[in-house]
């Protein structure tokens, strides 16, 4: 098991395989390998959150899990948010509340909000601050996210429109 | 930064894992759920020849409650998982609860029990958890298996009494009383950052209403976690009160052994961990079992 390793995962739905050293992050393998750039790294040592992506249903910091760890995992990164063009409705939300402006931590908070909405579909305020404490944003002061939070929560149980 | 490089293997069985790391010797390391060991990769400050992946071992994701009530985990079961787990609430609340102190979510959803306690960072949450606790930690070596109690586990900062060869199988956690006293808190400067200190306790009370039983630890406070004897003493056979915790408190600061660091004063953090004593002692008795 040294050298090389071939891995097949399924990313956004679609099966890839790979070929890849160990050390090799999950993170950089679908940045460098599978050209998902959408998936950003900023601190490469789990504290930052940029680089979060969906693991079999739960939100995991890509720069400390190896790609050869995601052997037959399904890996849900920003890219699969969106349907083609259009934006989903978190991603029209963050838009709708001004809830990025450099960008470079949006796909990390997508991702974390995407997989935490999943498992707490009414969330309080409160809940999404804590759910959102392991991303770092330095431009927005982090209001305007849980705003895009809360209001997608909401449609989505059809309390707004 | 990235990795060193290393050859990497990912048994199915902890019997594999044990021959892999007799295998390859003192530079392979166990890789559980990467959450400390993959930054410290990433820094190059370890640079193992070899990591033995746990993540594929079904035997070490157990969680059960035996006949006599003991709460086993195995050790790669997830921060997570002790979070939410409805069987780990209802066998051991204050695991439970001290659970999402840890770190963020995403840490949380990846770090395991059995890594945390190898790890043995001094502020971290679960070993002060399974000290309080009395737990025991079962260590698994190519011949024997061995059992270690939560007492004897913890040598120094990032040290234990796991020996060479050996990978921890499983945390036993003693029956929990239904009728028992207990509490944790911690100080940190955000949510999810090492605690500065934190103080686990629990009581229970007998027919007369005084302390028939009582145990006190402290994290973040010392080289390890650490117990406070002199606070427990002061607590067992005492009338649960102010006045009570207030004395064990001030006998429990005496028993701190808190460091300078970047986070906090030694000065500080004994501070705190008195008005802590006290806090946790309040709410533990005020929380109707």
């Amino acid at each position: 098991m040294t050298g090389r390793h071939r891995i097949v995962l399924t990313v956004n739905g679609t099966a890839q395989d790979c070929e890849i050293e160990a050390r090799m992050t999950l993170a950089d393998c679908l940045r460098e390998k599978l050209n998902l750039t959408g998936t950003h790294l900023g601190c490469e040592h789990g504290v930052c959150g940029a680089c979060t992506v969906i693991v079999d249903g739960a939100a995991v910091r890509s720069c400390l899990m190896f790609a050869v760890q995601a052997e037959g995992a399904e890996i849900r990164t920003v890219e699969g948010l969106a349907d083609g063009d259009r934006l989903s409705d978190l991603q029209q939300a963050f838009h709708d509340n001004f809830a990025l402006q450099c960008g470079f931590c949006t796909p990390g908070f997508l991702t974390t909000a995407e997989a935490f909405l999943t498992e707490n579909p009414s969330p309080t305020r409160g809940e999404v601050q804590s759910a959102i404490s392991g991303n770092i944003c330095r431009c927005t002061g982090y209001v305007p996210i849980i705003d895009a939070i809360l209001d997608t929560a909401a449609r989505r149980r059809g309390d707004r429109t | 930064m990235k990795p060193p490089k290393f050859d990497y293997f990912a048994p199915d069985s902890i019997d594999g894992a044990l021959s892999l790391i007799a295998a390859h010797g003192e530079d392979a390391r166990f890789l559980a759920g990467g959450q400390s060991l993959v930054p410290m990769l990433n820094f190059r400050v370890a640079a193992p020849s070899a990591l033995i992946d746990l993540n594929r071992i079904a035997a070490l994701r157990d969680i059960r409650i035996d006949g006599s009530g003991d709460l086993h985990l195995g050790a790669m079961v997830r921060t997570r998982q002790i979070e939410t787990d409805p069987v780990i609430r209802a066998a051991n609340p204050l695991l439970q609860a001290a659970a999402p102190h840890i770190a963020h979510v995403q840490i949380r959803n990846r770090g395991t029990i059995g890594g945390s306690l190898a790890h043995a960072d001094p502020a971290a949450e679960l070993p002060g958890i399974v000290l309080v606790c009395g737990a025991d930690i079962h260590l698994q070596g190519p011949d024997v298996r061995r059992v270690v109690s939560a007492d004897d586990f913890f040598d120094g900062i990032f040290s234990t009494a796991i020996a060479e060869g050996e990978i921890i199988a499983e945390i036993v956690f003693p029956a929990w009383p239904k009728t028992r006293h207990w509490a944790f808190r911690e100080v940190s400067r955000r949510e999810g950052d090492f605690a500065m200190v934190g103080i686990a306790a629990w009581f229970d009370t007998g027919a007369d209403g005084a302390i028939s039983a009582a145990r006190i630890a402290a994290i973040g406070a010392g080289d390890t976690p650490l117990r406070l004897p002199a606070a427990e003493a002061v607590l067992t056979g005492g009338t649960p009160g102010p006045a009570l915790f207030a004395a064990a408190a001030q006998a429990g600061i005496a028993d701190l052994q808190p460091g300078d660091d970047i986070h906090a004063s030694a000065e500080y953090r004994r501070e705190v961990g008195g008005v802590l004593i006290g806090r946790v002692l309040a709410a533990a008795w005020e929380r109707t079992p």
